[in-house]
């Protein structure tokens, strides 16, 4: 059954040939076969998710209606509040934090009908590119457990990696779901920002930050955005569909684009190991033979992304994480001296140390003195960056990169050198920048059997498109069929 | 005098709460007080994963009080965070408007003494969120309270254009009138709605030169005795201080003080004012306030005459005292009651006697407004008219007006009711003054002596006829009648 795809097994369920209580009793049965040495979640419900997949069934057997994801195990990154269990961050200073409120995806995951079955690893505060800074995990790439599954979302690419669940909810501030989709193998979409409410999403980088699917297929990938995407009051920066309607993003994703032009960024790819240059280079012939006209652009505002990101995201990461003080939420140290002690030392004791380094750069670049060097650059840098993609998209319908100069390293290969783990994400980091949509799918593998993800962008708001494209290399490659050996 | 040897420069900072339904970012219903806690949301106590939603009323509100102020209203303001940590602010950050505030310079008229008034330069207005409150009687614990985190605060800043603690009083008198005008705050000072915190110092010329004393900012007063009373207890001490240690204004060395009621005297609390460095950056979880010409020109047309353009009207138009038309000008509805009335054509004294006489009383004893006792405007002026008419009399005008509020009847069936038409009738009196003239022939006879007892016999005998009358008679018919009587 865990072979199946949402679309697969949705279909089963409300055909009666699948119970959803079985589709849960036998992702349970993988967990607890596999997640011992894979580590993806931090927590898991596997009562409450019984007890949901028995009504989902209940009510199809009654002939009611259902929603879209109607008895489907489902689950979610841990920085997601879910009014039941725990909400960590995968940090010691929210080990203990349970949210009382749903956030808005969990909402619309419940309202159709997905059953929720734990809540998965991350970097802490979704800071990092390796799950190695999860404070109370490491969780491995199901395709070889010495490396690493990608990071932040690491948790959720391994658990649909692993057929651990069907599909997962991610976030990506500068890569987080593209990155750890790419190295365990799966199709992972990071939405434009703001088609996809972020309330009950612990922030991170809020002017970044955007939830998103990853799943085993591209049509699944679209099946989430239709139960995800939308306006939600709650959230100011969420777009309204007058200005940006919802589409159904399953309506016609089988039908190629014609004519599609794909832009290319050549001095971007050569910084891109042999391999994950020669998988590209393969995945863009595929479309050529589809018929598609590559255009070679130039963008030549990205090579400042990383460093305008770390100022951007740190800088509002730093004011985020103020909140995290021992006084309101979160660990609070014993026996402060007074009340400032409760700050200083319930903080240094609960953060880590990526945490704390990106605390401090934020507090710096917004430090009165600073503020005009680094933040309000950044911000223009941001701008001149956003006018690369404009200008790109002027030339073609898409732009093809790679997710990650290399394919999934060792664990504790780059612990040593934050710089270098950095300058890795320089493929995903500017597309958060810009906020348009990028989604990483399957195409190829090193000789190692590492998967190697492919990235396409397309822009703002033209998730159908970008989904349809994707669709088009799915539907010619068998790369998101095969599975980890475990 | 010590105010000759000196000239006080004081500047206000004010905090005033918005009454709006709702809290500034989330919708919690906005209510004063309550058990700790219970009044709260997880977006205003700034739980992970909350995001704020910008309340469209309380920026009304804002640029309400910015137009009543005279204050430039931008078309583009934004949100920023102010950094600080505080155990009463969830969030380690207040929302606020740091360098594009809602409402720009503008000034503010001010009334003093004898009808003559003062514009204050306002620098700014903006909006922000308020904090929780800390408490302290918990042994070696705090206990935070956050009902009131998220309440909308309208911060507004002016230039230092006042000189006397009567003027900083004057100032905070006429802008809680003014909100409360506007209907945009209760301007409850028990309740902690308006807060102020002046910024002091002297001028002192000496020698040909003008030494300037550092600045004191003295904290969170929230009452106009204590503000003005700080105030000028400020520029005594600072003179004091000038003349013991001669210490003049520097970078730096503005110091904060505490008020202590007890003993009316400011306390220093911090000597330095402290480097802050508050890391404002634009929030990015809200978007900015553009506000349209047809947004902005909607708020525009809820504006209201102001309480001081009213007060100086009635003392034009209706040759009413300032007193009495500062009395009737302190808040809105009875400024509008009073002005509906006058304006259907009854002396304006006459309804302004019966208003400070007694509306005023029975509705601070009601605990309401004085147009909401029951009586209406109309209703009102036809009371006045039937006084000017000598219908009934001035006193007992008042009693009818109280008995109104009680069984809300016309005027003229209550007057009726309680016996209280003025009988203007000359046969009827006249036989009332002969009865009394045969009855008392020693009073008529002191009274038409000329002696010393002339005046007060006649007084005897206009009481007695009144007294036969039932207080019905009207008096000044009843006088005219006895001194034609008794040929004075």
């Amino acid at each position: 059954m865990h072979e199946l795809s949402i679309i697969e097994l949705k279909d089963k369920i409300a055909a009666g040939e699948v119970k959803s209580a079985d589709a849960v009793k036998s992702v349970f049965e993988r967990i607890e076969k596999h997640d011992p040495v894979i580590g993806a979640y931090i927590s898991t419900f596997k009562e409450g998710a019984l007890k949901a997949a028995l009504d989902v069934d209940e009510r199809i057997a009654a002939g009611e209606t259902v929603g879209a994801l109607a008895g489907v195990p489902i689950a979610v990154k841990d920085n997601m509040c879910v009014s039941t269990g725990k909400t960590t961050c995968a940090s010691k200073i929210l080990e203990n934090f349970e949210a009382p409120y749903d956030g808005h995806v969990i909402e619309k995951l419940k309202e159709a009908d997905a059953i929720i079955i734990g809540k998965l690893n991350m970097d802490e505060f979704a800071m990092g590119s390796s799950c190695e800074n999860s404070a109370l995990q490491q969780t491995k790439n199901p395709w070889d457990v010495s490396t690493v599954p990608g990071g932040s979302s690491g948790g959720a690419a391994a658990a649909v990696a692993a057929r651990m669940c069907f599909g997962a909810l991610g976030s990506d501030t500068g890569g987080s779901i593209r990155q750890p989709a790419s190295f365990c193998g799966v199709v992972g979409l990071k939405p434009t920002y703001g088609r996809v409410s972020r309330y009950g999403l612990v922030a991170y980088g809020s002017s970044l930050d955007q939830i998103g699917p990853l799943t085993t297929t591209v049509s699944d990938a679209a099946l989430m955005m239709n139960v995800i995407a939308g306006h939600d009051k709650r959230d100011s920066t969420s777009i309204s569909t007058d200005v940006a309607p919802v589409k159904d993003y399953l309506d016609g994703i089988d039908q190629p684009l014609d004519g599609l032009k794909i832009a290319v960024v050549p001095e971007l790819n050569a910084g891109a190991s042999q391999q994950v240059k020669d998988a590209i280079e393969k995945g863009l012939d595929v479309y050529k033979g589809l018929g598609a006209e590559i255009v070679e652009v130039a963008m030549p505002n990205v090579e400042y992304a990383i460093a305008t990101y770390y100022v951007i995201a740190t800088a509002e990461a730093s004011s985020n994480l103020a909140r995290f003080d021992g006084v309101h939420y979160g660990h609070r140290t014993e026996k402060p001296k007074d009340y400032i002690e409760v700050y200083s030392k319930s903080r240094a004791e609960g953060f880590g140390t990526e945490v704390k380094r990106r605390i401090m750069l934020g507090t710096y670049a917004l430090s009165s003195g600073y503020y005009d060097a680094y933040y309000l650059k950044a911000l223009k840098v941001r701008n001149l960056i956003r006018q690369d993609f404009t200008n790109a998209f002027e030339k073609a319908d898409c732009l093809m990169m790679p997710v990650s100069p290399t394919t999934a390293f060792k664990i504790g290969e780059k612990t040593d050198d934050p710089l270098e783990m950095y300058m890795a994400d320089i493929y995903t980091i500017a597309v958060n920048l810009a906020g348009i949509p990028g989604i990483s799918i399957p195409c190829g593998f090193d000789d190692g059997g590492l998967p190697i993800g492919l990235q396409i962008l397309t822009e703002a708001f033209t998730e159908d498109r970008l989904l349809r494209i994707a669709r088009m290399f799915e539907k010619q490659t068998e790369y998101n069929t095969k599975m980890p050996k475990l | 005098m010590a105010e000759s040897k000196y000239k006080i420069i004081i500047g206000l900072e004010i905090h005033v709460h918005l009454a709006t339904k709702t809290k500034m970012f989330c919708g919690c219903e906005l209510v004063y007080g309550g058990e700790p806690n219970t009044r709260v949301c997880p977006v205003c106590i700034g739980m992970p994963g909350v995001l704020p939603t910008m309340n469209k009323k309380a920026v009304e509100f804002a640029t309400l009080a910015g137009l009543a102020l005279n204050c430039e209203i931008p078309s583009f303001t934004k949100w920023d965070r102010k950094s600080y940590y505080y155990p009463d602010l969830p969030k380690n950050y207040q929302i606020s408007q740091y360098d594009l505030p809602l409402c720009g310079s503008g000034f503010i008229e001010i009334p003093l003494e004898e009808g003559q008034t003062k514009n204050i330069r306002m620098i700014r207005a903006h909006l922000e969120e308020d904090a929780g409150k800390n408490t302290h009687t918990f042994g070696d614990f705090s206990a935070i309270d956050l009902n009131r985190a998220g309440s909308p605060l309208l911060e507004m800043v002016t230039e230092p254009d006042m000189n006397s603690g009567k003027e900083v009083r004057a100032l905070a008198v006429e802008l809680q009138r003014i909100v409360r005008f506007l209907g945009i705050s209760e301007g409850d000072m028990q309740k902690g709605h308006m807060r102020f915190e002046p910024n002091v110092n002297l001028h002192i010329p000496k020698d040909g030169k003008i030494y300037k004393t550092p600045i004191s900012e003295v904290k969170n007063l929230n009452s106009f005795k204590a503000l003005e009373r700080s105030v000028t207890y400020e520029a005594r001490r600072q003179y004091a201080e000038f003349v013991e240690f001669g210490k003049t204004m520097e970078m730096g060395n503005k110091a904060t003080f505490g008020w202590d009621d007890d003993n009316q005297c400011t306390v220093l609390q911090r000597e330095k004012e402290e480097a802050h460095d508050y890391r404002y950056f634009p929030d990015p979880d809200l978007v900015p306030v553009e506000m349209s010409d047809e947004w902005l020109g909607e708020i525009k047309s809820r504006l209201c005459e102001l309480p001081l353009q009213m007060q100086m009207r009635f003392v034009q138009d209706y040759k009413l005292s300032d007193y009495d038309a500062g009395v009737l000008t302190a808040d809105r509805q009875t400024a509008e009651y009073f002005d509906a009335t006058v304006k259907s054509g009854v002396d304006p004294k006459r309804v302004c006697n019966i208003l400070t006489q007694t509306g005023l009383k029975l509705a601070n004893e009601a605990g309401c407004k004085v147009a909401e006792l029951g009586v209406s405007s109309d209703g009102l002026a036809e009371l006045a008219k039937m006084v000017d008419a000598s219908e009934i009399s001035a006193s007992a005008s008042v009693t009818i007006f109280e008995e109104m509020t009680k069984s809300k009847g016309a005027p003229k069936a209550t007057a009726e009711k309680l016996n209280l038409i003025q009988k203007s009738d000359a046969g009827e009196i006249e036989s009332l003054i002969d009865q009394v003239i045969a009855d008392n022939p020693k009073a008529v006879a002191e009274a038409t002596s000329g002696s010393k007892k002339a005046k007060k016999s006649a007084g005897f005998l206009m009481g007695q006829v009144m007294q036969r009358s039932k207080g019905q008679a009207n008096p000044k018919v009843v006088s005219e009648i006895l001194n034609k009587k008794l040929s004075l």
